[in-house]
C-alpha cells in the first residue's frame, strides 16, 4: 500500500524533475524575451517570448470573458433559482458534465463553425473556444463555494430588505478568496490546453498583435517544437515545457495559499 | 427606490439568459457534430463504419476500427494500473496514514492533476518511450521504438491518478466510522474489515470515479498522441503503435477540407467521442450525487 | 384593525388578550417538499410585547419563524398557504414586495453573522441600500444604534475595523444594532442567545426587555427559563401544530393542554 502511495506522488517528481533537468539549461533572458528567428521549426535562433506572450493573452483574454459569464450563472443557479428545482438540479449536473468533455471536441466543433464562417485560425477563435471549455470550471467552483455560505448570512442580509442582487454582492464579498481560487484553476486550464487551440489559434513567429491573427501558444511551442531534429529547436521546447510548469506551479501554490484563507474566514 | 427592484430583475434575467445561453452550446455541438458529420453516413452505414478495419481518406475507405481499438487498448492499459494503484493508496491515505502525510499528500494530487496534458506528453517522450525501448522490450527479445499503446497507457495511468484518489479518498470518508467500528469489534481484523465492509461498501462511489477516469482518458489528446506512434493498425499486443480517436482528429483537420467526405469522417470521430464522454461522465456524475445526499 | 384578538386552534382555548395584535397568522400551512411542517396555524401577536415560541427541536418554531418574513419561501421547494397579516397587510398577497416586508422586520439569527465588512458599513449597510446617500446622516445612525445595544464606547475607535475581529457576544449585539438601523417595527429572534456566554446572554435579554417599549418581539427559543425571564406571552408548538398559547405564567406554570404540561415539566424534549 506504501509502495502504491510512494509510486503515484514519485511520478509527480518524476515529471517535474525530468522537465526541469532537461529546460533547465536553455532557459536564458535571450530565450525568454525573443522571438523564434528563421521559423519555429528550423530556425536556430531567437526564444519563445511569442508563445509565452500568446498564452497569457489567450488565457487572460479566456479567463476574463469565463469568469465574467461564470459567476453570473453560478449566482442564479443559488440565488435566484428555487433551490431543489428540476432546472437547478439539471444544469448542475450538465456542467458537471460539460467540465468533463474534452478540449478536442470543443476544439473540432469550433473549427467547423469558424471554416463554416471563414474565419482562419486566430487568437479569437482560441478565446472563443478556451472560453466555453473553462465556464464550466467557474461555475462549479463557484457553486461549491456558495454552498459553503451559511444559510443565515443569506437570511440576515434579506432581512436588512436587501434584493437578491444586493444579497449576492455580499456573498461575493464574503466567498472572495475562493473566486481567486477559480479565476486560477480557469487561468491554469486555460494556459495549459492544447487540444483546443491546436484546430483554432494556429501559430506564429510573430509577436500576437492582433486578435484576428494567428498567435503561438506555450503549449503548442512545446509540442511542435519537440519533434525538430535540430537540438536548438527542441530546446526552445524544452525551456518553453519548464516556463509553462513553472506558471502552473505558481498557480497551484496562490491557489493552496487562497484556499487556507477562505477557510480561517469561515469563523 | 423602484430602481433597486428594476436592477435586481435585470440582474436575474442577466444571469438567466447567460445560463440558457451556455447550455444551449451542448445543444449547438450536438447538431453541429450531426450536421456534419451526415454526409458520410449518408454513404456508408454507421455498422459498417465502426467495424471496418481499412482506413485509407484518399481511396474513400473510412474504417473506424483502428481508432476505436486503439482508443481501448491505451484506456484498457492505464486502468489496468492506476485502479489497483489507487484503490490501494486511497485507502492508505484514508485509513492508515497519519493526519500530517494525509494533509501533505493530497495537495501533491492539485500539483498532479494541474500539469497540462503536453507536459505528460513531453514526460511520455523523454522517459516513458525509453523505458520500454531500451529496459522494457528487451526483456522479451523485442527491438521497437518505445512509441506504442503501452507508452499511451502508461501516461494516461498517470493522467487519471489524480481525479481517481480524489474522488476515492472523498468516497471513502463518506463511508460511516460505526460501520468500521462493527466490523472490528466482531474480531476482524483492519485489513479484513477494509476488504470486505469498506471496499464493498465504497464500490460505487469507486466505479464512479473508474468511470469518470475512463472518460478523461478517451478525450485526452495530445499526451496520447505523442507518445502512441500513430498508425492507423488495429493493435495487437501492447508494443504495437496504435492511434486513438482524438489523435486522429488532432492530426489530420489541417487536410480534412481537401479530400471529399474527410471532414464528416473526422467530425464522426468527435461526435462519437462526444457522445461517449458525455453518457460516461453523466453516470458517473448521478452516483457520485446519490453517494453525496445519502452521506 | 381587531378589536377583539383571540386565537382559535382546536388543542387551544380562547384567550383574550389585552393589546391590539400587531401580526396576525390565518390557517398558515407550511409543506416542504412535500412534507408537510407547519399545520394550520392561526395566532395574533400581540405589539410591544415579547411573545416567545417554544417547542421541541424539529417541531417546526424556526420555520414558523422565517415564514413570518419570507425567508421560508426562497430558499427551498417550499409551498406557503394562507396568510400572514402585519398591519392588516398580507404579506403573502401577491402583489406583496418581499424587501419592503423584510425591511420591517429585523432578524437575529442562531449565531452572529457579521457582514463581511467594517462595523461602520455593518451598520450602515441597511440604510445605504435604502437609499441614504448623506455620510452626515449615516453616522448619526450608526452612532444612535451603537449606542442602542451599549456597543458605542467599546467600539467606537475602531468602526473602520472589521466585524470579525469582536467577541461573539459583541458581534451577536452589532447585529441587532444593524437589524435595528432599518427602522423596522418588529424584531425576530432564532434561538439568538444559544451562542453566547451566559453574560452576553443576560445583556442581549436585557436588551430585548428594554426594546419592547418601541417593538414588537418574536422569540423562538428551546431554553424554557429564558422563555420565562423574557417573555411575556408563549407560543406552544409541537409536531407542526400550535398546541398552546397564553400568558407567560399561564402557560409555563398552569398549562391547560396535557401534551404542553409534559414539555414544560420536561418529560418531552
Amino acid at each position: 500500500m506504501q509502495i502504491s502511495g510512494i509510486s503515484i506522488t514519485g511520478s509527480l517528481f518524476l515529471i517535474i524533475g525530468i522537465i526541469m533537468y532537461k529546460g533547465l539549461p536553455y532557459i536564458s533572458w535571450e530565450m525568454i524575451s525573443q522571438s523564434p528567428k528563421g521559423g519555429f521549426y528550423i530556425g536556430k535562433g531567437g526564444g519563445i517570448f511569442n508563445a509565452i506572450l500568446g498564452s497569457l493573452y489567450l488565457a487572460g483574454l479566456s479567463t476574463v470573458l469565463a469568469t465574467l459569464i461564470g459567476i453570473p450563472i453560478a449566482l442564479y443557479l443559488n440565488m435566484y433559482i428555487k433551490q431543489g428545482s428540476f432546472l437547478e438540479k439539471s444544469s448542475k449536473l450538465l456542467f458537471d458534465v460539460l467540465f468533463g468533455i474534452p478540449s478536442i471536441v470543443y476544439g473540432a466543433i469550433a473549427f467547423s463553425i469558424m471554416v463554416w464562417l471563414g474565419i482562419r485560425a486566430s487568437l479569437l477563435g482560441g478565446v472563443i473556444t478556451i472560453t466555453l471549455l473553462t465556464i464550466p470550471i467557474v461555475v462549479r467552483t463557484i457553486d461549491e463555494l456558495l454552498l459553503t455560505v451559511p444559510v443565515d448570512l443569506k437570511n440576515v442580509t434579506k432581512s436588512l430588505g436587501a434584493t437578491t442582487w444586493e444579497t449576492a454582492k455580499v456573498l461575493i464579498k464574503y466567498i472572495k478568496p475562493g473566486i481567486f481560487t477559480a479565476i486560477l484553476l480557469a487561468f491554469g486550464r486555460a494556459i495549459g490546453d492544447v487540444a483546443g487551440v491546436l484546430l483554432t489559434t494556429g501559430f506564429s513567429d510573430n509577436l500576437p498583435k492582433y486578435i484576428d491573427e494567428p498567435a503561438a501558444t506555450l503549449p503548442l511551442a512545446i509540442f511542435f517544437q519537440l519533434s525538430s531534429p535540430i537540438p536548438e529547436v527542441q530546446g526552445r521546447a524544452y525551456a518553453s515545457a519548464l516556463v509553462l510548469t513553472l506558471i502552473i506551479l505558481i498557480i497551484v501554490i496562490c491557489t493552496h495559499i487562497l484556499a487556507s484563507k477562505q477557510k480561517k474566514h469561515k469563523i | 427606490m423602484k430602481f433597486r427592484l428594476v436592477k435586481d430583475l435585470i440582474a436575474k434575467y442577466l444571469s438567466k439568459s447567460l445560463l440558457i445561453l451556455s447550455l444551449s452550446v451542448v445543444v449547438l455541438i450536438v447538431i453541429g457534430l450531426a450536421m456534419k458529420s451526415s454526409p458520410l453516413l449518408d454513404n456508408v452505414n454507421l455498422f459498417h463504419i465502426l467495424t471496418e478495419k481499412n482506413w485509407s481518406p484518399q481511396k474513400g475507405n473510412f474504417g473506424f476500427l483502428p481508432f476505436i481499438m486503439g482508443t481501448l487498448w491505451v484506456t484498457l492499459i492505464s486502468l489496468v494500473i492506476a485502479v489497483p494503484l489507487c484503490i490501494l493508496a486511497s485507502t492508505y491515505l484514508v485509513e492508515y496514514a497519519s493526519d500530517r502525510l494525509r494533509i501533505s499528500v493530497l495537495p501533491l494530487m492539485n500539483v498532479l492533476a494541474a500539469i497540462p496534458p503536453v507536459l505528460y506528453g513531453v514526460w511520455g517522450v523523454l522517459f516513458v518511450v525509453p523505458l520500454i525501448s531500451d529496459w522494457i522490450a528487451p526483456i522479451f527479445n523485442i527491438n521497437i521504438t518505445g512509441y506504442s499503446v503501452l507508452a499511451g497507457g502508461i501516461v494516461l495511468a498517470v493522467m487519471i491518478f489524480p481525479i481517481m484518489i480524489s474522488i476515492m479518498v472523498e468516497v471513502l470518508h463518506t463511508i460511516p466510522k460505526e460501520l468500521k467500528a462493527a466490523s472490528l469489534s466482531l474480531g476482524a481484523t483492519k485489513w479484513e474489515t477494509i476488504q470486505k465492509v469498506i471496499l464493498r461498501k465504497a464500490r460505487p462511489g469507486i466505479i464512479a470515479a473508474v468511470v469518470l477516469a475512463v472518460s478523461r482518458a478517451f478525450g485526452e489528446t495530445v499526451a496520447v498522441l505523442m507518445v502512441c506512434g500513430n498508425i492507423p493498425k488495429v493493435p495487437q499486443s501492447l508494443f504495437d503503435a496504435g492511434y486513438p480517436i482524438p489523435a486522429l482528429i488532432a492530426n489530420n483537420f489541417g487536410e480534412m477540407m481537401s479530400i471529399p467526405l474527410y471532414d464528416a469522417a473526422l467530425m464522426f470521430a468527435a461526435l462519437l467521442l462526444f457522445v461517449i464522454i458525455f453518457g460516461f461522465n453523466l453516470i458517473s456524475r448521478i452516483i457520485l450525487n446519490r453517494l453525496e445526499e445519502h452521506a | 384593525m381587531h378589536a377583539h384578538s383571540s386565537i382559535e386552534t382546536k388543542e387551544t382555548q380562547n384567550i383574550i388578550l389585552p393589546s391590539t395584535p400587531h401580526m396576525q397568522i390565518k390557517d398558515l400551512n407550511v409543506y416542504i417538499e412535500g412534507t408537510h411542517i407547519l399545520k394550520n396555524i392561526n395566532l395574533d401577536i400581540p405589539n410591544n410585547s415579547i411573545t416567545s415560541i417554544i417547542g421541541p427541536s424539529g417541531c417546526g418554531k424556526t420555520t414558523l419563524l422565517k415564514t413570518l418574513n419570507r425567508l421560508m419561501d426562497d430558499s427551498k421547494e417550499v409551498k406557503v398557504t394562507g396568510s400572514v397579516l402585519v398591519n392588516g397587510e398580507d404579506i403573502y398577497a401577491k402583489d406583496a414586495e418581499v424587501t419592503h416586508i423584510r425591511k420591517k422586520m429585523g432578524l437575529l439569527s442562531q449565531r452572529p453573522f457579521p457582514l463581511p465588512m467594517s462595523i461602520f458599513d455593518n451598520i450602515a449597510y441597511g440604510p445605504k441600500i435604502h437609499g441614504e446617500r448623506n455620510k452626515k446622516v449615516l453616522e448619526q445612525i450608526v452612532e444612535t444604534q451603537l449606542r442602542n445595544v451599549g456597543l458605542w464606547e467599546e467600539v467606537k475607535d475602531r468602526l473602520d475595523s472589521s466585524a470579525t475581529g469582536l467577541s461573539i457576544g459583541q458581534q451577536q449585539r452589532l447585529c441587532l444594532a444593524r437589524g435595528l438601523a432599518v427602522q423596522p417595527e418588529i424584531i425576530l429572534g432564532d434561538e439568538s442567545t444559544s451562542a453566547l456566554d451566559p453574560i452576553s446572554t443576560q445583556t442581549i435579554e436585557n436588551l430585548l426587555i428594554d426594546l419592547k417599549k418601541d417593538y414588537t418581539i418574536v422569540l423562538v427559543t428551546h431554553i424554557l427559563r429564558q422563555a420565562r425571564r423574557v417573555s411575556d406571552y408563549i407560543l406552544f408548538v409541537y409536531n407542526g401544530k400550535a398546541v398552546e398559547f397564553g400568558k407567560t405564567e399561564d402557560v409555563l406554570i398552569n398549562p391547560k393542554n396535557p401534551i404542553t404540561q409534559q414539555y414544560v415539566k420536561g418529560f418531552i424534549s
